[in-house]
Parts: structure tokens; C-alpha cells; sequence
């Protein structure tokens, strides 16, 4: 395969499949920072080099260098954990992070501040505790996530399983995390758990799906089990939808392609895009179309232009239909016409429920899935508590929050004890708005952010629920995602209310998602004032509350009133801008 | 002529090598005594031209901060005016035994720590105290110690060379004196009275005159300049437990000149808090006139308020007549454990007296004394300005919390702007290698650090060819590290060879340095048997003590050596100063 033009390309291709100097660059004890090189081959293995942004000046005044440390994100497919797991990833965050735990937007753990002394031990303590960080984050298929509705708990068990048999499957071979983390002494390959026949090979023994090169991009899969479309299936570049038979019977998938978040301020060749049904393939198929996604990427993806990367350009240059026959060609058989489906949201639904064999699940909120202690709500130690006692398990929702699972009639009681006791009885108590909002890390830690997000939506939700009150909308759902830069991790451009940072203090905002992740939203206002948001966004919303037709979500209103115009395809996400009057 | 010592400039050198060629006897005479005139006028060190027969006297010292050596210069100076022979003798460099060839002896040492002798005179001591100790008959000697009245063991090694003379048969010809932190009177006094004392061949000269006409440079200890500070920085990242201040300070047309190695005097103010509580407890009035100052005044210019010690209480008791103390004074491990963590004003609090009158209280205290702080930058790399690396000391004892006078002074009574009074301090026991071609060694821990920036900023400056390897710890990699940016520079600019971190509390068990020396035992051992110099400076109750084990240990391990030979090694680098601690 030709190397392509971008530094990530010819890191990946003299790295030594993954290698680099990551063990060098680990055992030097002069500075908390890993190469540049180092920097992008870490991430995949889960691990991304950042800095406390908050006080880089102060550091270089006391003569400093920036405050390092490592981000690890734990690869956790469908997002299912045993409670003895999460004893774990409690002690891991207390030893050797900044002690919180953060749920990601794509069902994984995610630890920040571990410095690089504390690197290997961390990773070593994962793998111990039976997860990995493996392929978490960089070029290649992250962490597979899956619906974890509990009130379809007898299809449940079957995504699972197929989501962690994608995820074993397009996990990479390569030694090099084994013979850097985790020091076994054997130096032996990942060990994987299902390996059904390979379709063609490009014989390289160390990487047979991926070979040297690995993707040209991240890539990302999700299964969804309608109606919830709680892992956003049109933000993700693969995509499985259940398609169901009564309520415990999967007789196939929808496949979908190139959808993706990602853009890049200023640059329109970049957009985000839904993904696109590719077909419909068996359960016994799902594993080897992945795997022929994957491939048809590898090769076609654009290796020049980093930005240009994703499968979802690859499949608007290409097209869906020759995309499709390169997929074909690969599996060895045709996909089926796409079954009918029908998504009604993409949030979470709170609270307990019993299921078919009499077990129960609360899932409750957490907001922006950060969990930590404060005084007036020690989170991090109730659940800590649970975990001691409960014997189903922890699920992350694709939306930051936790659902602790399966908890049997007997221990029921002792559950809502705990609940009780460190205030968590009540974490869905808020309003519809905040309850369906998501933002990402960004500062102070994340290298990419230019404004604040998940240290700043919480009071912005809190100036916009005044006015929802006002109105009488406590109780009707709207989704709003913010994130500190375009690049998209919380999703916002298919929220019905998107902020994306575009300075310090400055978001782009965006409205007319549809709610449950259907369709794209649209520039509203760029570089508006945080402060000024829920200024702009007053007027909009008693229009809504006064002239909603019945059940007519915000996202779709927005567009009936005539706000923005509605964003059909990707391509056009940029077009039809109209300069708003705003109320500030 | 030999120029190979000579102090002179190359280009002064040359042009008294031209001047002297093809010179007469007599010329040559008369053109000595010239230069050995313009040595007198300038207060230079040129020996008087005198002749005759003169009493040979042997000034020995045992010195590590250099004040003993510094006396023993005054000693000699002195002594010479007053018709002795003087040859002055460094405990570091001489045997015990030798002294048997001397008539007539004077002794001037220090103590450290739990009553240790200096560390240039451990080997010395140890000998002169030992059972191959030759017969000193007919010897004539006085000794004047140095000490700390706060501390338990004072002036012990005076003491110990005092009686154990004696016990050897010398004659002792004036009276021991035990000085104090503010030695200077109570030397003068000694001197005096012991050159009286000792048999002169030609005593002509006014000892007392002689004394006070020793030469003195414009600014000294009792005359400290006034330094502007041009930075203040706290080194320590937001999120240490520690207070480690960076100063620099203006030595700008005070002519002052230091060497890497040297440490800088800072006279204190004494904290208005602690000054009023002094009242407090006294009952003395602030205004009370004391000479032409009020009592505040002089309590917080001129006196130890804080320190206490049994020796302070003893006195405190000479006025108060507390039978009571005097019975806590007479249980001497009960009360020593008393004093600990317990300051002057606890002991007022505790033995109140109320005929207090500001003479009576203030005589029974100390002088404020200067505190010494070793010197962290080479003037060759800072022009006129001299850099401090100081730990703020703060602590909470027995309910009040206390700090260190000095170090909090600058903390936080002093600003960029403001003048400290200063003086420098010679250290001839912490230099570095003559030649830059020589590897050093060097082992910083904490405020350990200061002289090694001086001694890399004076090697860089000089481009010695000889490698630098540093081995530097704290409590956080991520907050403590010292000076970091500037050791990366100088990793990267390849002056500092390497950098070897121990960061005790980043990690379950506890790393410093000690453990890193023993890590990279191999590689000491060999530059060390290729000549290098070793030095350590910071603690000296612990991490010297850990450092000089590991050497042991490293001999052992690495160089084939049993302990005792170990120990004699070590000994041996010692004596050959290529192991040279500054500890406190």
C-alpha cells in the first residue's frame, strides 16, 4: 500500500506497527512529555498526551514545563461492566489520576491526568482488571458501542455479543501493546476471542486487516436497536440496526456507512454527514461486512488529506452504490434491501424498570458523565457502594449516563438504600433540557478545545431552564450538545441546540437537528457570546412553546418557523447560511 | 619566574615577566619590595618583608560552612604581625599525628548537626581521638569552637580537641572559648588572649590593633550590603505541598564577586506577629525605649525572638529564678523533647515572670543572625546578580503556627524593589573541579539543587568538556521539579549529560535519590574510578546520610570492595576533594 502524503502517514509507516520510541520516550524521567511522533502513534493504544491549559503561562513564569499528563480511554464495548470492574476503575482513578471518572460519548471510561511515570502501571492495572485501551482512540475501529436499553433486555445479550465480537475482530495484532504495557515477559500478540476465516489478505503477518498503514482516519462503529437511537447511528462511519422479530428474535442488520461529526472552521470541504443505508446482511454476515468496511477504506480512504479522511468523504466521492460493490466483491455475496425501522429518539429513559425476568434497572443521570465527589453529592462513593453489592452490572449510555443493570428482586432494596443515602435517588429530577444535554472534556485538558464546554454548558443549561420554565417546558424534551472545538465528540450537529467553541468564550451556534439524530442541524449564528446564548435563544423558544403544532419536536419547529433552512445532506451543510436578527 | 601559579591575569603575567627580564639583583630587590608595598596599600595578602628569628605556630581548623577556615586566615594574619611563623593546616588535608612537630597550636573548629565533627574532618577526628594517637608533650595550644547554642550538643568538637589535647599532654596555654552563631567578639576575645598567651619571640605588634586592622572588604557580614531584588518566583507548581522560592537579586556597583559554591548571608526582620507576641507574653510595652530604638524596634531588627534552646532557657531562668524550670531543665531528655516544635515565647508563656524591663529580657537573647543560603547562579551566566533557591518554612506546632524566620522573611515580608541585607560567604569545601575536562557528579535533592544551577551555568559558560550528570528529587514530578525548563535546555544543548529524577510521592512507595545512585551503580562506579568529582548538597540528616551509603554500597557492589575497604575509599575521594558535600 503507498504511503500517503500526511505526517500520519509516515509516523504509522516507520513506527514499526505502533512501536515507535514509546518505551524510550517513557523512561525519560526529565520531562513529563512523550515525542511528537510518540504523541500520535500512543493513541492507539488509547492514550493522548495533553497538558492543563489553565496554567501553562504560570508554569513557564516558575520554570516549568506544561503540566503533562495522559489521557486513557478504556475501551469498553457496548459498554458493559461488572461490578468488580468498577471497583477497579474506581481505584485506578483514585491512585493514579486526577481522581474523577469520566463516561464517555461513545460508552467508554476515560481517565485524565495520569502522568507518564504512572502511564505504564495504569495501563498494566486496566488490562488486570480484564479491559484494555487498545485501539481506544487513533486510525483504526475504536470502541464498539451498542444500545444498552434494558427494555429490550432479551436482544440486549445478542448486540452485546456481536459488538464485542467486532471489536475483537478489527482489533489490531500488533505486539506493541503488549511488549510496551503490559510486560508480561512473553511479548505474545493480543490475544483475541473470535476469528472467523479472513476474506483476502495483504500479507502482512503482523496487521492482516489494517496492514502498516493502518486507516487513513478513526472509524467508528455502533449498533442500534430501534426505536431508541441512543447511539446516534448517523454520526458513526459503520452502523448496525437491529431489525427485529417479536421482541427477543434479530434476524438481521441494516448496514450503514459515512456518517461522521468531524469539520474543520473554515474549511466547507469538511462537513459533517449522516451516514447512508448500505443494506441488510445476516447476523452470521455482520462480523465479515465490518471487516470488508474496513478494507474497502483502507484502500480507498484519502491518505493525502488528513481532513479528507474519513469513510465519510470516501463514500461521497465514491458514491453509495460503488461503494457498495466494493464491499460486495470483498464479502462474496450481495447485502439485501434495507428493512423498515423506526427510530423515535436518541436520549435516555430514566429511572427504574422491571424486566421480562424480573429483574431491574435504574438508569440515571449523570451530567456530562463526569463522577467525583462533592459534599453535596458524594456520586463517586455511592457508587462505589453499589458496586460492592450489586450483582448484574454497570452499563454507560451513549449519552454519558449509567444504568445499573440487572440488579436482582433481593438486592433491590439495598440499592435504593444507597441511592438514598448519597443523593442519587433523584439525579433525573431536572429539566427535559438538561437531561439531554452532552458536552465534551475540552479545556483545560484537551488540545484541541477553543472554548470551554463541559465546565461551562452546566450553567448555560441553567440560564436557558429560566426561560424554559417560563414557557411550561420543563417537561418536553429538547436535545443540546456543546463541544470546545468542530471536531464534533459530543455530537452536536445533529442536536436540535448545538454549540460549537469557536474562541475563548464564542460557539458557532446551530439549530434544527432532529431529535432523534436524523437530521443535521445548521449554522445559526456564528461566534455568539456564550452570554449572549440564551439571549438569542429566548425569543425561538416562546415562539416554540406559543406555536408548536402537537408532539412537534425543536428541531423541526425551528425550520416550520422558518429560523434556518433545513440541512438534507451532508455536502450542504454549509449552504443556505442566512445572517440572523438577534435579540442581543 | 613560574607562572603556573600565578594569581595574575595572563595579560598582568605577561608584563611583569617583561619587566623582570634582564633585571640586576638589586633591582630585582628593590622591585620586590615595591609590588610587596602596593600589596600592603591595597590590603592584599603580600607577606611583610621583616626578618629575624620568629616562634613557629601551627593554626589548625576543621571548618564546613568556611567560617573556620575564614578565622584561622584572621589567625594567621594576626599571629604573623605578631612575630610568629604561621603555617595553617586544614584538618581536611593533614594527619593527626603531624602534630607532635609543633610547638605551639591553635585550634579553631566547628560542629554540626548532633554534635558531628565538619564533614572535611571526619577522617581527622576519628584518628585524633583514636588509640594510635602519638604523645603531644611539650605542645603549646588553645581552642576556640564554633557552634550553635540552639542546638544540644554545642560546640562539641572545640570540647572534644580541648580535653582531648590536653589528655595527650599538651599544655593548654589559654582558656577554651565556646562561640556562638555571633562569633565575631567572642573570637576576637580568643585570639587575643591565646596570642598573648603562647611564648612570642618578638611580640611588637599590638594584638587587638592587629586584629581590627585586618584587611576587610568594602561589604562583609558586619557590614552587609543592601541588595535590590529584581524576581521573585515560587517554583512550585499550583497543587504542591511546598513554597520553594527562586530569587534574584541586584549586585549591581557593589563590586561583590562569589563562586559557584559560595552561599549568601541574609540578615531577617522578625515578623511583627511573632514580636507582639513576645510583648504579649513579657508584658513589656512596644514603645519602651531600648538605647535610641523603641523595644519592637529592637525586638524585630536586632534580636532572636524565636529560637529556643536549653541554653536560652537556662539564661531565661538566670533572671526568672522559676524553680520549676529548673527542674524541667535538670530532666534533660524530658525537657529537650519539650522544646521540640516549641519556640521562646512558648517558654514565656509557660514560666511567665512579670518583673520583665527591656534590658533584663533582651540580654538573655541572641543577636538576629543571618541565615546562609547556598548561591544558585554563576555570575558568568548573570552579571552583578547573585540567584537564591529558598524553601519557605511553615509548620504548625503545638497550636501555633511557626515559620522560618529567614526564608519567610523573603517569602513574604520583601518584594521585587526591595533591598535585603546581604553578605557573601566563601565555601572553598564546595568547588568544582579545577579542570573542565573532569566528569562531576551531582546529587540535588530540594533546595539541594541551588549550587549545581550555579555550577552547570558556570561549566556552560566556561564550555568545560567534562560531563555533567544531575540527580535531582522531590515530593511531585508534576509540581517540584526545580528548575526544569532550564535543565531541558541544557539536556537538549547536551551540557547537562544526564538528568536523573526520584520524585518520592508520585508513586505507593517512595523514590529519591539514593535509590536512583544505586540504580545506575554501575555507571557512578566508572566515572568515578575515571576521576570524577561527586558532590551532594541539601539534607543533611537524612539524604546525605542515604547518599553516602549508597557510595559504600556502590564500592561494594560495583568495585569489588568489602566494606571496610569501602569505607576507606570513600575516605580517600573525600580527602582528595573529589567528594564535597554542602549539607544542612
Amino acid at each position: 500500500m503507498k504511503v500517503g502524503k500526511t505526517a500520519n502517514e509516515g509516523i504509522k509507516d516507520t513506527s514499526n506497527y505502533l512501536r515507535g520510541t514509546i518505551l524510550e520516550g517513557l523512561a525519560n524521567t526529565s520531562t513529563g512529555s512523550l515525542s511528537a511522533d510518540d504523541q500520535q502513534l500512543t493513541k492507539f493504544h488509547g492514550i493522548y498526551q495533553q497538558d492543563d491549559r489553565d496554567i501553562r503561562k504560570e508554569r513557564r513564569k516558575k520554570k516549568l514545563e506544561p503540566a503533562y499528563s495522559f489521557m486513557i480511554r478504556v475501551r469498553v464495548p457496548g459498554g458493559v461492566s461488572t461490578p468488580q470492574q468498577w471497583l477497579d476503575m474506581d481505584r485506578i482513578a483514585k491512585e493514579h489520576t486526577n481522581g474523577a471518572i469520566k463516561l464517555t460519548t461513545r460508552q467508554a471510561f476515560q481517565f485524565h491526568g495520569v502522568i507518564k511515570s504512572n502511564l505504564k502501571k495504569s495501563i498494566a492495572e486496566i488490562n488486570e482488571a480484564l479491559f484494555d485501551t487498545l485501539a481506544a482512540c487513533g486510525d483504526v475501529n475504536r470502541n464498539v458501542m451498542c444500545n444498552p436499553n434494558p427494555n429490550q433486555s432479551k436482544v440486549h445479550g445478542k448486540v452485546l455479543q456481536l459488538a464485542t465480537e467486532i471489536s475483537d475482530h478489527l482489533s489490531p495484532r500488533t505486539g506493541a501493546y503488549h511488549d510496551i504495557w503490559i510486560d508480561d515477559g512473553t511479548g505474545e500478540k493480543v490475544k483475541v476471542t473470535y476469528d472467523p476465516p479472513k476474506i483476502d489478505d495483504i500479507a502482512d503477518e503482523e496487521e492482516p486487516i489494517y496492514g502498516k498503514l493502518y486507516l487513513p482516519r478513526k472509524f467508528k462503529t455502533v449498533i442500534a436497536v430501534p426505536p431508541s437511537n441512543d447511539v446516534d447511528i448517523y454520526a458513526h462511519d459503520l452502523g448496525y440496526i437491529a431489525i427485529l422479530e417479536g421482541d427477543d428474535k434479530i434476524v438481521g442488520y441494516n448496514v450503514t456507512v459515512g456518517g461522521g461529526m468531524g469539520m474543520t472552521h473554515g474549511n466547507e470541504e469538511t462537513f459533517p454527514r449522516l451516514a447512508d443505508l448500505l443494506g441488510f446482511c445476516t447476523p452470521e454476515q455482520a462480523v465479515l461486512v465490518g471487516e470488508a468496511v474496513v478494507r474497502v477504506q483502507r484502500d480507498f480512504g484519502n491518505r493525502d488529506v488528513r481532513t479528507n479522511a474519513r469513510l465519510k468523504y470516501t463514500v461521497e466521492r465514491m458514491g453509495i452504490d460503488a461503494f457498495r460493490e466494493e464491499v460486495e466483491k470483498l464479502c462474496g455475496f450481495k447485502l439485501g434491501e434495507p428493512r423498515d425501522f423506526k427510530f423515535e429518539h436518541n436520549g435516555d429513559r430514566y429511572g427504574w424498570i422491571e424486566d421480562h425476568s424480573g429483574n431491574f434497572h435504574y438508569t440515571m443521570f449523570i451530567e456530562n458523565g463526569r463522577i467525583y465527589d462533592t459534599d453535596d453529592y458524594p456520586l463517586m462513593t455511592g457508587l462505589r457502594e453499589i458496586a460492592k453489592i450489586h450483582d448484574g452490572d454497570f452499563r454507560l449510555t451513549a449519552n454519558q449516563n449509567l444504568i445499573i443493570a440487572n440488579i436482582s428482586p433481593a438486592k433491590k432494596a439495598e440499592i435504593e438504600n444507597i441511592l438514598e443515602a448519597h443523593k442519587m435517588v433523584d439525579s433525573y429530577e431536572r429539566s427535559a433540557l438538561r437531561l439531554n444535554s452532552m458536552a465534551c472534556v475540552s479545556l483545560p485538558t484537551c488540545g484541541l478545545a477553543l472554548a470551554e464546554s463541559q465546565r461551562y454548558l452546566p450553567d448555560l443549561i441553567t440560564e436557558i431552564d429560566e426561560i424554559i420554565e417560563n414557557v411550561g417546558l420543563r417537561h418536553d424534551a429538547i436535545t443540546i450538545r456543546m463541544t470546545g472545538c468542530p471536531n464534533g465528540c459530543a455530537r452536536p450537529y445533529i442536536s436540535e441546540i448545538g454549540f460549537v467553541g469557536r474562541a475563548p468564550g464564542k460557539y458557532n451556534l446551530y439549530l434544527g437537528g432532529g431529535f432523534h439524530g436524523e437530521r443535521l442541524s445548521k449554522l445559526y449564528a456564528p461566534s455568539v457570546k456564550g452570554t449572549d446564548a440564551a439571549k438569542i435563544l429566548k425569543p425561538i423558544i416562546e415562539d416554540y412553546a406559543k406555536n408548536r403544532e402537537e408532539g412537534e419536536h425543536f428541531g423541526d419547529f425551528t425550520i416550520r418557523a422558518g429560523y434556518i433552512k433545513a440541512t438534507e445532506n451532508g455536502r450542504d451543510f454549509h449552504k443556505d447560511f442566512v445572517e440572523p436578527e438577534l435579540a442581543v | 619566574m613560574s607562572s603556573s601559579n600565578s594569581p595574575l591575569p595572563p595579560e598582568k603575567l605577561l608584563q611583569a615577566q617583561n619587566l623582570a627580564a634582564g633585571l640586576t639583583q638589586d633591582q630585582a630587590n628593590w622591585l620586590a619590595g615595591f609590588y610587596s608595598g602596593i600589596g600592603f596599600a591595597t590590603g592584599g595578602a603580600a607577606a611583610p618583608m621583616t626578618s629575624g628569628a620568629k616562634t613557629p605556630l601551627t593554626v589548625l581548623y576543621g571548618s564546613e560552612s568556611g567560617n573556620a577556615e575564614k578565622l584561622s586566615g584572621t589567625i594567621q594574619k594576626t599571629a604573623d604581625k605578631a612575630g610568629f611563623k604561621t603555617k595553617v593546616v586544614n584538618m581536611g588535608d593533614s594527619k593527626p599525628a603531624d602534630l607532635k612537630k609543633a610547638e605551639n597550636l591553635l585550634v579553631v573548629v566547628s560542629t554540626w548537626g548532633e554534635g558531628d565533627p565538619p564533614d572535611t574532618a571526619v577522617d581527622y577526628y576519628e584518628e585524633f581521638m583514636g588509640d594510635d594517637m602519638p604523645k603531644l608533650d611539650g605542645v603549646k595550644f588553645s581552642v576556640c569552637g564554633l557552634g550553635d547554642t540552639s542546638y544540644e550538643h554545642f560546640c562539641k568538637m572545640g570540647k572534644d580537641f580541648d580535653s582531648r589535647l590536653a589528655a595527650l599532654g599538651a599544655e593548654r596555654v589559654f582558656d577554651r572559648v565556646d562561640c556562638d552563631v555571633d562569633f565575631q567578639a567572642a573570637f576576637d576575645k580568643w585570639l587575643n588572649g591565646a596570642i598573648g598567651a603562647l611564648p612570642s619571640a618578638a611580640v611588637t605588634a599590638d594584638v587587638q590593633a592587629a586584629v581590627t586592622a585586618a584587611p576587610t572588604a568594602v561589604y562583609d557580614k558586619a557590614n552587609p550590603y543592601d541588595a535590590e531584588i529584581l524576581e521573585k518566583v515560587v517554583l512550585n507548581g499550583t497543587g504542591s505541598i511546598k513554597e520553594t522560592l527562586h530569587v534574584e537579586l541586584s549586585l549591581e556597583g557593589s563590586g561583590l564577586t562569589y563562586q559557584p559554591g559560595d552561599a549568601l548571608g541574609i540578615y531577617p526582620v522578625n515578623r511583627a506577629a511573632d514580636v507582639n507576641a513576645v510583648l504579649a507574653a513579657t508584658g513589656l510595652k512596644a514603645n519602651a525605649k531600648l538605647g535610641d530604638k523603641t523595644l519592637a524596634e529592637a525586638l524585630q531588627f536586632d534580636f532572636d525572638i524565636t529560637s529556643l534552646s536549653a541554653a536560652i532557657a537556662m539564661k531565661y531562668n538566670g533572671v526568672v529564678g522559676s524553680n520549676d524550670l529548673e527542674a524541667a531543665i535538670a530532666e534533660k531528655a524530658t525537657f529537650k523533647d519539650w522544646i521540640w516544635g516549641r519556640q521562646l515565647v512558648d517558654l514565656i508563656e509557660a514560666y511567665p515572670f512579670k518583673e520583665w524591663t527591656p534590658e533584663s529580657f533582651t540580654e538573655i537573647l541572641r543577636p538576629l543572625a543571618a541565615r546562609l543560603y547556598s548561591i544558585a547562579s554563576s555570575l558568568k551566566a548573570h552579571e552583578d546578580e547573585v540567584h537564591l533557591t529558598i524553601a519557605a518554612v511553615r509548620y504548625n506546632s503545638h497550636g501555633r503556627d511557626r515559620v522560618g524566620v529567614c526564608s519567610t522573611f523573603v517569602a513574604d515580608e520583601v518584594n521585587v524593589g526591595d533591598t535585603v541585607r546581604v553578605y557573601f560567604h566563601s565555601n572553598n569545601n564546595f568547588r568544582l573541579p579545577e579542570s573542565g575536562d573532569t566528569d562531576v557528579i551531582m546529587v540535588g535533592p530540594g533546595t539541594g539543587i541551588a549550587p549545581f544551577r550555579a555550577f552547570v551555568e558556570e561549566r556552560a559558560a566556561t564550555e568545560a568538556k567534562g560531563k555533567n550528570w544531575l540527580f535531582f528529587g522531590d515530593q511531585h514530578f508534576s509540581y517540584d521539579f526545580l528548575y526544569q525548563l532550564e535543565w531541558l535546555d541544557y539536556l537538549e544543548d547536551g551540557i547537562l549529560t544526564e538528568l536523573t529524577t526520584a520524585f518520592s510521592r508520585d508513586q505507593k512507595e517512595k523514590i529519591y535519590v539514593q535509590h536512583r545512585l544505586m540504580e545506575h551503580g554501575a555507571e557512578i562506579w566508572k566515572q568515578l574510578e575515571g576521576g570524577a568529582h561527586f558532590y551532594v548538597c541539601g539534607d543533611a540528616s537524612r539524604m546525605a546520610k542515604d547518599v553516602h551509603q549508597a557510595l559504600i554500597d556502590i564500592a561494594q557492589e560495583h568495585g569489588g570492595k568489602d566494606a571496610k575497604q569501602a569505607k576507606d575509599w570513600l575516605s580517600a575521594l573525600r580527602k582528595e576533594k573529589r567528594y564535597q558535600r554542602d549539607v544542612y
